[in-house]
């Protein structure tokens, strides 16, 4: 007997119908936690993990980007606005192409954000592109557009495909493995900027 | 109001100061106590320790016992909690449907003593005098399975005359355990010092509790300790009446 | 981590070697004054941090109540969800894989790897994999398993165990770390001073060019969703996304019971775990992942499910609860006997409260170790209380207790005093007695394992009983005794 057999024949059949139950599972919790100041609420929970955030408007944003750069190469992936980067001299920004490790960072819109939690959600489709270019360079700077903000988990999550590739961000990379005690940066981007329109 | 008293076999046995003190209590609020002379133990260490066939009698026993009483008064928030979460489950889960089904329908009418003055009986001041230093440790049975919340503080603040201080880390368990005490003794005593320690920091001349198995534990360690810190039950300050 | 086999009575998660039952580890453990320092701050820290991540939801207790329920549904259609997930991911371009017991799941991985022609691989931290011990049955094949999460870094540099499930490393300090790093890690610079955020540093650059060269990542998962194939990893650091991302070929070892029905129930899940977990509104990175995305991460990913008896634990009545655990680690943060033992005396890859109720399980109660683990606990409850998937972990470890072997005197005396129990005349002799005997030897300090550090109370000269006699004796009350 195969393994597959073996498990699903000790797991069986039980009677029932597991759909029909599921959709009547029991679920007393709230639907949504905030209704209003979903913005300001995104962006002082953004900054409690140490991220960098920049209130600006969209005139606003090309200046605000350009100045948040450090020295070298963004990476600049499809899909992004043209207006964003203006301001950026065209030899400091790369295609997805470029050597990620030589890159100072990237620059990327997003899919959701989430108010509660403080959380960028990419699904690294348009103006994010794929998942390693917001992973080893150090600086990531990320727009958010004011509706784009969901209010917490539940209505962050109704927005997004899951058969997407998704890459939920809250704050720099981080780890709590010396003596339970939170210190920001290891392996992902150590520096997180956040650019809410 | 008629009381049935279950003493319990520990304080029956060796705290009889504990069973007394709540007689008084309940005498001196007007109500009427009897102690039911056919009860033994609660089989809460047969229970915990891995025998749970040889607890089955006493869950017998005590619902035989019990049973035509509308109310029960336990001092003790362990042996409360056994009666009260385990007595049906383990006649259940034994396969004697019947006893299980008595025993969930009176469990419900036994109470820790904290619960039966505030909840049932609606009184917080029950006319007690103890002008010293005391502070409470809720013990992990009155506080995460009975849910006694600051019921025991509610009776103890109304007491004339006492000085009620905090318990640093109050919510760490002693270390008793029944028989872990034993099983564990090392880990046991290390969780003992530390309660103890803060015990001390309190500069409390008593330490009260609704159990008086952790407070043999901890009293016991503050003995050997040559602290001077008394242990004493709920009850027996809550009788004090001079 | 050389010392570790497989005892001859369980060869689904080794038992450390040597490793004794789980009062005599906890002896040392207890007398391990740095250790139980170490502890100590470590959990006290994260302990309050849980609380008032936890207060800030208003309906924490509802969410718990969900999660408990969607685990418990899961459990009971277990199969019909397998099925299901095994649909998708195979849609989606992955390729699924069973394994019976932790070496059927080894040997899948060293095959899969193998055929890559690699000898090397990158791994995130899991607990599967620890369960089935499969970097010490990889090195049997040739292959280097590089653990990349900071804890199990330092654990792998130090040839030390895990000691925590969220971080294998809490027994050790900054400075204890810091001296590790400098005399393990080669590419550690001089003068490196023992500040988290230094030490985090070292790892970086420690880790950076394996990210980037390594073509094979294995990993773990904390869910899975039936209803899409999709998979997710919630960390901290990066290194998950690193391994999830940047290799060729993706091998996930996933426990069948990881498994959640549909998407919804993140919803739920990813507001449970973190703020259990690290105490964190969220985690920094959660990783997502359906099959194969052309241009995306890996192109070949394949997912092991592995039974290694759960299949058993979920036919029991009382035990099958453990299932629902989400490997959050709030149990081990407040339970008052991991904080003075540590998690090596637990004798297994999972410790604390979960451990307890876990490894017996898993392993089966014969070995002395295993047998000792469900009275590892006073049963505060504390454990239950802080579990966001409302494990009734002192109700499970009762249970277990009434499976393990015992010694034949304690069987003697629990019969004794049952037998003196059941009756209230033989008590009432029994308190006489008791009184005699301690008032010829009032100074007895027996038991030893009660007396070395207590004193026992005096024996009252009359018991309560016997007092009610003499002063209500014409109750009415008296009807019953016997």
């Amino acid at each position: 007997m195969s393994a597959r057999d073996a498990i699903l024949g000790r797991l069986g059949a039980p009677e029932g119908d597991p759909d029909a139950e599921y959709l009547l599972l029991h679920r007393g919790y709230l639907e949504r936690h905030h209704g209003d100041g979903l913005v300001e609420l995104f962006a002082e929970r953004v900054a409690h993990y140490r991220a960098i955030v920049h209130r600006v408007t969209e005139a606003e944003l090309p200046g605000a980007l350009a100045a948040a750069l450090r020295l070298g190469a963004y990476v600049v992936p499809e899909g992004v606005p043209a207006a964003w980067t203006g301001s950026i001299e065209p030899s400091r920004r790369l295609g997805p192409d470029a050597d990620l490790e030589r890159v100072s960072g990237t620059i990327t819109g997003c899919a959701v954000g989430i108010a509660e939690t403080g959380t960028i959600v990419l699904d690294h489709g348009a103006a994010q592109g794929r998942r390693a270019l917001t992973l080893v360079p150090d600086h990531h700077l990320v727009v958010v557009r004011a509706d784009q903000v969901a209010a917490d988990l539940p209505d962050g999550l109704g927005r997004l495909d899951i058969t997407r590739p998704l890459t939920f961000i809250s704050g720099p990379s981080a780890t709590s493995d010396i003596e339970l005690s939170r210190v920001e940066g290891v392996h992902g981007p150590r520096t997180l900027e956040v650019f809410l329109v | 109001m008629k009381i049935a008293l279950f003493a319990t076999c520990v304080n029956d046995t060796l705290f009889p100061g504990t069973g007394k003190a709540v007689v008084r209590i309940l005498e001196r609020l007007g109500h009427e106590v009897v102690f039911p002379e056919a009860q033994t133990c609660c089989g809460q260490m047969h229970l915990n320790t891995g025998y749970p066939e040889q607890a089955l009698p006493l869950v017998r026993s005590f619902t035989d016992t019990f049973e035509e009483y509308d109310a029960i008064v336990a001092p003790s928030g362990s042996c409360a909690a056994m009666v009260r979460d385990w007595h049906g489950k383990t006649a259940a889960r034994q396969g004697d449907h019947r006893l299980a089904e008595r025993a969930f329908a009176l469990t419900p009418r036994v109470h820790e003593l904290a619960e039966l003055l505030v909840d049932v009986l609606g009184v917080t001041d029950v006319g007690a005098v103890f002008p010293h230093r005391v502070t409470y440790h809720p013990t992990c049975h009155g506080l995460r399975m009975l849910k006694l919340g600051d019921k025991p503080l509610q009776l103890l603040r109304e007491v004339r005359g006492i000085d009620l201080v905090d318990l640093p880390d109050a919510t760490e368990c002693c270390g008793f355990g029944g028989t872990f005490a034993l099983k564990n003794a090392d880990v046991s005593a290390a969780m003992c010092a530390d309660k103890t320690a803060a015990v001390k920091q309190t500069r409390a001349e008593v330490l009260c509790a609704v159990d008086n198995s952790c407070l043999m534990h901890i009293g016991g360690t503050l003995s050997r300790q040559r602290s001077g810190v008394r242990v004493m039950h709920l009850a027996e300050i809550l009788a004090s009446d001079r | 981590m050389s010392d570790i086999a497989k005892d001859a009575t369980a060869s689904r998660m080794p038992t450390y070697v040597g490793m004794p039952a789980f009062p005599k580890a906890a002896h040392e453990a207890v007398a391990d004054t740095r250790l139980r320092r170490n502890l100590a701050h470590a959990t006290g820290t994260i302990r309050e941090r849980r609380a008032a991540a936890v207060a800030e939801l208003d309906d924490w207790a509802e969410l718990r109540d969900a999660g408990k329920r969607i685990k418990d549904h899961t459990l009971e259609y277990l199969g019909h969800y397998l099925r299901m997930l095994e649909g998708k991911v195979t849609e989606a371009g992955g390729v699924v894989h069973w394994a019976r017991d932790a070496e059927e799941a080894n040997a899948i991985v060293a095959r899969l790897i193998k055929e890559t022609g690699e000898t090397e691989v990158v791994k995130v931290k899991s607990m599967a994999t620890q369960e089935i011990g499969l970097n010490e049955a990889l090195a049997e094949h040739g292959i280097t398993a590089l653990e990349t999460d900071l804890a199990e870094l330092i654990v792998q540099l130090a040839d030390d165990r895990p000691s925590h499930i969220l971080v294998p490393a809490i027994h050790k300090n900054r400075a204890e770390i810091r001296d590790l790093f400098s005399h393990r890690m080669p590419s550690a610079p001089e003068g490196l001073t023992d500040e988290p955020a230094d030490l985090a540093e070292a790892a970086r650059r420690h880790l950076r060019a394996k990210f980037l060269s390594a073509k094979v990542a294995v990993s773990g998962a904390n869910f899975a969703i039936a209803d899409t194939g999709t998979i997710l990893v919630v960390e901290s650091e990066g290194n998950g996304r690193m391994c999830l991302t940047l290799p060729e070929t993706l091998i996930t070892v996933m426990g069948i019971e990881k498994l959640l029905p549909s998407a919804r129930d993140l919803e739920v899940f990813l507001q449970l775990l973190p703020r259990s977990s690290t105490a964190e509104r969220m985690n920094p990175y959660t990783s997502a992942w359906t099959g194969v995305t052309p241009g995306d991460g890996p192109q070949n990913f394949h997912l092991v499910l592995l039974d290694n008896g759960r299949t058993d634990v979920r036919d029991e009545e009382v035990g099958r609860q453990a299932l629902r655990c989400i490997r959050c680690s709030a149990c081990l943060n407040v339970c008052p006997v991991y904080a003075r033992a540590g998690g090596h005396a637990y004798g297994s890859p999972y410790p604390g409260p979960i451990g307890a109720i876990l490894s017996p399980q898993i392993r089966g109660i014969g070995s002395k170790v295993d047998a000792s683990l469900p009275f590892a606990s006073s049963l505060c409850g504390a454990c239950y209380e802080v579990c966001p998937v409302a494990i009734d972990i002192p109700e499970v470890l009762v249970h277990l207790r009434a499976k393990a072997a015992k010694k034949l005197p304690e069987k003697t005396v629990m019969k004794v005093a049952a037998w003196g129990l059941r009756s209230p005349a033989r008590l009432a002799l029994g308190q006489t007695l008791a009184g005699r005997a301690r008032s010829l030897a009032p100074h007895l300090r027996f038991p030893r394992a009660w007396a070395d550090t207590r004193d026992l109370p005096p024996i009252p000269k009359e018991s309560f009983r016997a007092w009610w006699k003499r002063t209500h004796g014409d109750s009415a009350d008296r009807k019953d005794a016997s």
